[in-house]
């Protein structure tokens, strides 16, 4: 099991917000918020290319340990301000969503 | 947010307003947070949280926004979403996961894929929805602690 954090290091992402110390168990992938409301595994990481203000909110309630924006999807700026309010971190790669989430399980 | 003491213990009253996507979320952020003070279960408190917000964002999407009230007694937690939108025509179909009849824009915001009212009977213990055409909707839900 790794941080966020180290999760980011060791796969070349990008920490873009947030501390990344919460650990991060298994990896979820999905674009759809009320499907990932419903079914992304509490502490795990979220892969996704929904950058905005309404994905920090379903960060936080579904309690998701980080959010990986694939693509390098831009986080929006109001986005980034719930973010750190909220202390949700999220990491960025260049990565499509299939290949950031076989990164993050190998 | 109101907070008021009850006899049975803590009473919250939400305003949601509608078609307001940079405030969703706000009134269930506010349980959650209130609810991990209290010491709850995370599981608990998860279950609240992803009921609720559905319920919220409904609101925001469907009703033209609502009004919110929460209370956290000693054994669980009851939320009632009230609206005066347009109603649910059929509450049977929109229970099904996959039905939805929100906007190209809501759907571009990654909302619409038919999973509110199917996650809040799922994360909820117990939910009643209570709706005129016409008239709005009343969904009541309890979790207990």
């Amino acid at each position: 099991m790794s941080t966020a954090k180290e999760l980011a290091e060791k796969n070349g992402f990008t920490l873009a917000c947030g501390d990344g110390l919460r650990q991060v168990q298994g990896v979820y992938c999905c674009d759809l918020l009320s499907i990932v409301m419903g079914r992304a595994p509490a502490d795990s990481a979220w892969v996704t290319v929904m950058g905005n203000l309404n994905s920090i909110a379903v960060a936080v309630l579904a309690d998701v340990a980080c959010i990986v924006l694939a693509e390098n999807m831009p986080l929006d700026a109001d986005a980034q301000a719930r973010a750190e309010a909220e202390n949700v971190t999220v990491l960025r790669t260049s990565l499509p969503v299939f290949e950031a989430a076989v990164k993050m399980a190998q | 947010m109101t907070e008021t003491v009850t006899e049975n213990g803590l009473s919250y009253h939400f305003v949601v307003p509608g078609d307001d996507f940079t405030r969703a979320g706000e009134a269930s952020g506010s349980i959650k947070s209130i609810l991990k003070k209290l010491g709850i279960r995370p599981d608990v408190v998860r279950k609240v949280a992803i009921s609720m917000y559905e319920g919220e964002i409904n609101l925001v999407i469907h009703a033209g926004g609502g009004e919110i009230d929460v209370e956290i007694g000693p054994e669980a937690v009851d939320i009632v979403l009230t609206d005066h939108g347009p109603g649910i025509p059929d509450v049977a179909k929109a229970m099904e996961e996959g039905w939805s009849t929100a906007t190209a824009q809501v759907r571009n915001l990654g909302f619409g894929a038919g999973m509110g009212l199917p996650n809040m009977k799922k994360y909820s213990d117990e939910m009643h929805i209570d709706s005129t055409v016409g008239v709005g909707t009343t969904v009541t839900m309890r979790v207990y602690l």
